[in-house]
């Protein structure tokens, strides 16, 4: 497959830490407008690809370019999120200290240097965008409490809400309803599938039920590589994936 | 835009702050120059001087709550600017002596005669310009501070090693002033000043105008820290200094952030410590000591971190003792000092203004935890991490 239609494109792609592959040899390619769910046993290098996609670590070898000509590879964190790429952490990390609409604030996509912070005035547009967000994950009532204050499933849609204020074009989630309550995890996959029309989503999760209600197709990976791809019926049918990781 | 800027950063705290600052840039002079000596009304002129040395500090302070307050960057280092400031001063009233030094000399200022040196060193030229050493003042720590963030935040340096890497800073520079071939009075340092601006340095007329000049330099300093903290980037500062990994994940280059905030401090702590030197009479290397900038870290803590407010309060306080117990029990100060730390450490986390609030949070009419955390940053993430 040509990268040129990609809105992302992995091709082998390893990376060592202190002689243990995390990635090894790992190939992957995203549509625009695509969602993905990416499961696989505890090891299987699925935060480390997340961690490449976004600069947080340089691989050792491969190829990463994003719509097809930007190479990841050379750009520091800052640099890809402005391309347009969002991550979600596996812990929720919002702004402890700020109120949930400051912390929307900050994530809006607007200018990001100190001076056009330092002089900014939320406009007409940024307060609708934000009221939109606040309805979306459902927040609009605790808009003035500190983020620091909110649940954990409610920290999660936060961390939601600022990706979907950044307005990236890919969406890295990782692990969204871990220690959720089963209403929580309902709520965020219906969330995240309102997301997936308009952004290209990856999923990163454990949680098998959550997998089958977003619908998608899956890839699984297992020591650092794709082990199978598709739909979940036919994953879960393959005797490797069993094996690796849905038989323990 | 500016008023907008100022306004921004005008809550509640802010009016008190300069309403004090006020009453004391009116009271003060009064009370020195109007009111007549043997009232018990009157203050003496040491007086003066000694509250215009506290507000220096305060100033310092000031700058230091700034970067570690709300970027969690704990500077062990502060005083170099504000010694760098204070030196940048200094060379402008050793070239007002003129030849009224003890040697004589127009133009050399006399430890260099002492030395031999038969010409002004490079570096001295144009300090005979107030104007010029004003514009040192600030330049000097501003852009030592910004080649040293520069390389310590690009290199991602956080936490405990930057904190000792600005120690070692202060360190290095306690050092090289203590050498006389650098030109700046080594282990005398710079002093026996006559005139600033052409007014007598003793005179009283002239102890007051530099005890207004500071409360103008303090208050004006309040309103920006306070302005830049109510604003966007105010937010992304507080942002970084709790999670900083999720800072750079939205966009934003939070070394330039950093950068910028660790520079206006720098340039802030200069401007203290120029207004200081010509009030105490004399800029020495022991402003550089790593002391000097842990006991401003002293200050801050006490005063409460992140407040801003608290900074000013905790550097005149800490400092009233000192002056008080250096005179009453000085072999005690130290440990006074060492074991205020360790209390404020265990018991006020957040300083005298974090138990203030934390009074005020119990009584019946006192408002919401929104109205609250609107200004006072919740440093509970912090403290766990800029420690």
């Amino acid at each position: 497959m040509s990268a040129e239609d990609t809105l992302l494109y992995l091709d082998g792609v390893s990376v060592s830490f202190d002689g243990f592959r995390a990635l090894n040899n790992l190939s992957l390619t995203m549509m625009p407008g695509e969602m993905r769910a990416i499961i696989g046993p505890n090891g299987a290098g699925k935060t480390t690809m997340m961690d490449v996609i976004t600069g947080k670590t340089r691989p050792d070898h491969g190829t990463i370019l994003f719509e097809g000509e930007t190479d990841l590879t050379k750009l520091r964190e800052a640099s890809i999120a402005n391309l347009g790429i969002g991550r979600k952490f596996q812990r929720p990390t919002v702004f402890e200290p700020h109120s949930v609409w400051d912390n929307l604030e900050l994530a809006l996509k607007a200018p990001r240097s100190p001076l056009k912070t330092l002089t900014y005035a939320i406009s007409r547009e940024d307060r609708a965008r934000i009221e939109d967000i606040l309805d979306i994950t459902r927040l609009s009532p605790k808009r003035d409490r500190l983020a620091g204050s909110l649940s954990h499933g409610e920290k999660q849609w936060l961390e939601i809400g600022m990706l979907l204020a950044q307005d990236p074009k890919l969406l890295l989630v990782d692990e969204p309803v871990a220690g959720m309550t089963d209403a929580e995890t309902e709520q965020t996959a219906r969330l995240l599938c309102d997301i997936a029309g308009k952004h290209s989503v990856i999923v990163v999760e454990h949680d098998m039920s959550f997998v089958r209600a977003l619908g998608v197709k899956v890839t699984v990976l297992a020591e650092g590589s794709v082990l199978a791809e598709g739909s979940l019926d036919s994953v879960s049918a393959n005797q490797q994936v069993i094996d690796v990781y849905l038989g323990r | 835009m500016l008023t907008r800027f100022f306004l921004m950063g005008l809550d509640r705290k802010a009016g008190l702050v300069l309403t004090v600052l006020a009453l004391l840039a009116v009271l003060v002079p009064v009370m020195t120059l109007i009111v007549p000596e043997g009232s018990p009304w009157h203050v003496s002129i040491f007086t003066v001087s000694l509250l215009g040395k506290y507000l220096c500090f305060a100033l310092l302070a000031l700058a230091l709550d700034l970067v570690w307050g709300y970027v969690g960057i704990l500077s062990l280092g502060h005083a170099a600017f504000f010694a760098l400031g204070g030196y940048a001063m200094g060379m402008y009233l050793m070239r007002q002596i003129g030849p009224r030094g003890v040697y004589g000399n127009p133009i050399l200022p006399d430890f260099m005669v002492f030395l031999n040196w038969k010409e002004l060193p490079w570096y001295w030229l144009g300090f005979d310009h107030f104007w010029f050493a004003a514009i040192m003042v600030l330049v000097v720590p501003g852009a030592l501070a910004f080649a040293f963030g520069w390389f310590a935040f690009r290199s991602r340096v956080t936490g405990v090693y930057l904190s000792i890497i600005t120690q070692a800073l202060t360190f290095a520079l306690l050092l090289a002033f203590f050498r006389n071939d650098m030109g700046f009075g080594g282990n005398n340092g710079l002093t026996d000043f006559k005139e600033i601006l052409g007014y007598d340095i003793q005179a009283p007329g002239t102890r007051v105008g530099l005890f207004l000049a500071t409360i103008a330099a303090l208050a004006l300093s309040y309103m920006i820290a306070s302005g830049i903290i109510a604003s966007k980037l105010g937010k992304v500062l507080v942002a970084v200094r709790d999670t900083e990994s999720r800072v750079r994940f939205l966009g934003y280059n939070t070394e330039s952030y950093k950068l910028f905030a660790w520079t206006l401090s720098a340039c802030m702590a200069g401007v203290a410590g120029a207004l200081y030197v010509p009030q105490v009479g004399i800029i020495n290397p022991s402003e550089f000591a790593p002391a000097s900038s842990i006991e401003a870290v002293i200050w801050v803590a006490v005063g409460g971190r992140g407040t801003l407010a608290g900074a000013i309060l905790g550097a005149v306080l800490v400092n009233f003792g000192k002056s008080y117990f250096t005179g009453a029990l000085p072999e005690f100060w130290l440990f006074a000092l060492g074991g205020l730390f360790v209390l404020v450490t265990l018991f006020l986390p957040k300083g005298l203004l974090g138990l203030w609030a934390q009074l005020t949070a119990r009584l019946p009419n006192a408002k919401g935890p929104n109205a609250k955390g609107k200004n006072a940053p919740n440093g509970n993430t912090a403290d766990q991490k800029g420690m």
